[in-house]
């Protein structure tokens, strides 16, 4: 029987706290602002003795992915965490890790990149690296990051994916915020998780494989197409293991979850912490009899376009929230996967994107208030601008 | 003509080779532009291009050279005498060409053989 205890802790402890339940065979990874505290808590953990796992401290974080890569195709139960410029030196391998279908499980604790120079929260950093091939998940609070962390394991190693997953929650916000969560004991979120049987294992010297050959013109192209086939399998592959977890906690997981969503007129769509501030004021609006609501996503790659469509087709208008933006774009990178997933639709809300939050910039109750009223406007069809900002000063 | 290449479905993901020993099946042929041509008049066996090509596309097993009445010389195959070239695996890099000690080998462009 599952046992469920409620504690205090920070996101980042949260993350630690699944990677101690998970006890990973091989974890290698570099100290940055805001990711530090995850690995500040698990080295403990190693150095307890509270976990098996080797754990590697390299020089850098290309290093560390790259040890995660060989750790990986070695047979080895591999995760590491990172945040903005960390993640940014990594992307080289980031890509190859993808590339040679290794499911390692990375927490990014999201971050501003560099320059100039910030240590708060945005998402440009796994923003820029959306369209590596890596499944993305986002967690709102570090409840949801301990809960994404241990779920990851268990799609990245799914044998109709095998691939690396990012588990991403805000710097400081959440990952150094203590709040109240529910965590599940040890036995059920080992039991959960599983044993890892590796496929190809590099240690497997009775089955000798090559990783990394060269790959041009005449097979490159088909290992890119199974990559796009395994993201199309790891949308199953979510949906079973969010169902299964579930059981676990007696939560509904899903890739976009709503919030008062139902018959909802205006609605507001953002990740991470930014969602949990969004509730306060949709809680405030509807206590005025005002029709708002709220779209979560949770998972981002693969992106399941059909339950935007779904959840948001009955909304007359919809803000796209993007903690990042496009330079040269028109609009952040959630604003142009959201909205071309309607392209089709004859039924569909008047949508419009604010980037907003950038370098750890707030996002207050005030601003979110400013963008239902704005959104008032626009369900009446007066679209105006369609990429704003909010927050920034003119 | 090289095997005719397989679709997504049917190959290793990640760009993985599970099958260990299969680089025979790369045909590094592919990539000729100059072939190598050897003149058995100019051969002393010496095998100094069997040890020196890197993709091993020197052949052993060819008879001494009767035609030279060289004491000995037999027309039986060994493995100690030059038994042309592996075209299918021979790149065209003309290393044989430049080392062999008398000059029995000269690379030729490949359009000439079309
Ligand atoms: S290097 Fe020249 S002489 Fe020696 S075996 Fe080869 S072709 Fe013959
Ligand atoms: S040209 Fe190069 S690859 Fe071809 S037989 Fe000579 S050494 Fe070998």
């Amino acid at each position: 029987m599952v046992q469920k205890t409620k504690q205090a802790r920070t996101g980042a402890e949260c993350s630690a706290e699944a990677m101690r339940q998970i006890n990973p065979d091989v974890v290698a990874a570099y100290p940055i602002t805001p990711q530090t505290p995850i690995m500040h808590a698990f080295s403990q953990y190693v150095a307890d003795g509270k976990v098996d796992t080797e754990f590697i401290t390299v020089e850098s974080e290309h290093s560390a992915m790259s040890a995660c890569v060989g750790s990986s195709a070695a047979g080895a139960r591999t995760m590491t965490a990172t945040s903005a410029n960390g993640l940014a030196l990594m992307w080289e391998v980031v890509y190859i890790a993808a590339s040679t279908r290794l499911p390692i499980v990375m927490n990014v604790v999201n971050r501003a990149l560099s320059g100039p120079i910030n240590i708060h929260c945005d998402h440009s950093d796994s923003m820029g690296c959306r369209d590596t091939g890596w499944i993305q998940l986002y967690s709102e609070n570090g409840e949801e990051a301990y809960e994404n962390t241990l779920m990851a394991v268990r799609i990245a190693e799914d044998p109709n994916v095998l691939l690396p997953v990012m588990v991403c929650q805000d710097g400081f916000i959440t990952s150094h915020s203590v709040e109240t969560v529910e965590l599940i004991d040890d036995e059920s979120a080992r039991g959960f998780v599983g044993e890892y049987h590796p496929k190809d294992a590099l240690l497997d010297t009775d089955k000798p494989v090559t990783y990394g050959p060269l790959d041009l013109f005449d097979y490159y192209f088909e290992h890119k197409m199974q990559q796009i086939d395994a993201m199309e399998h790891a949308k199953d592959a979510i949906r079973k293991v969010f169902d299964e977890f579930g059981q676990l906690t007696g939560k509904k997981y899903d890739f976009f979850e709503g919030y008062l969503l139902e018959d909802a007129e205006r609605v507001i769509v953002c990740a991470n912490s930014s969602a949990g501030t969004t509730k306060v004021v949709v809680d405030e609006l509807r206590a005025k009899g005002e029709k708002v609501g709220l779209l979560k996503p949770r998972v981002f790659r693969p992106f399941l376009a059909e339950q935007v469509v779904e959840k948001l087709k009955h909304a007359k208008s919809v803000a796209i929230l993007d903690r990042a933006a496009s330079f040269g774009g028109h609009g952040g990178p959630f604003f142009n996967e959201f909205r071309s997933a309607f392209h089709e639709e004859k039924e569909k809300p008047a949508i419009i994107n604010y980037i907003y939050g950038l370098g750890g910039r707030e996002l207050d109750l005030a601003q979110l208030r400013a963008i239902f009223e704005e959104l008032k406007a626009v369900a009446s069809g007066d679209v105006g601008h369609n990429v704003r900002y909010s927050g920034v000063r003119e | 003509m090289p095997e005719k290449p397989k679709g997504w479905k049917e190959i290793p993901i990640g760009g993985k080779i599970i099958e260990p020993g299969n680089s025979t099946k790369y045909r590094t042929g592919d990539w000729r532009t100059f072939r190598p041509i050897h003149d058995k008049e100019k051969c002393i066996n010496c095998m100094i291009c069997w040890m020196l090509c890197p993709d091993s596309a020197i052949k052993a097993g060819g008879p001494d050279c009767p035609e030279k009445g060289a004491k000995g010389a037999s027309d039986k195959p060994s493995t100690c005498n030059f038994g042309g070239f592996d075209l299918e695996h021979c790149k065209g890099c003309g290393l044989c060409a430049a080392n062999c000690p008398t000059k029995a080998i000269t690379m030729k462009q490949e359009k000439e053989f079309d």
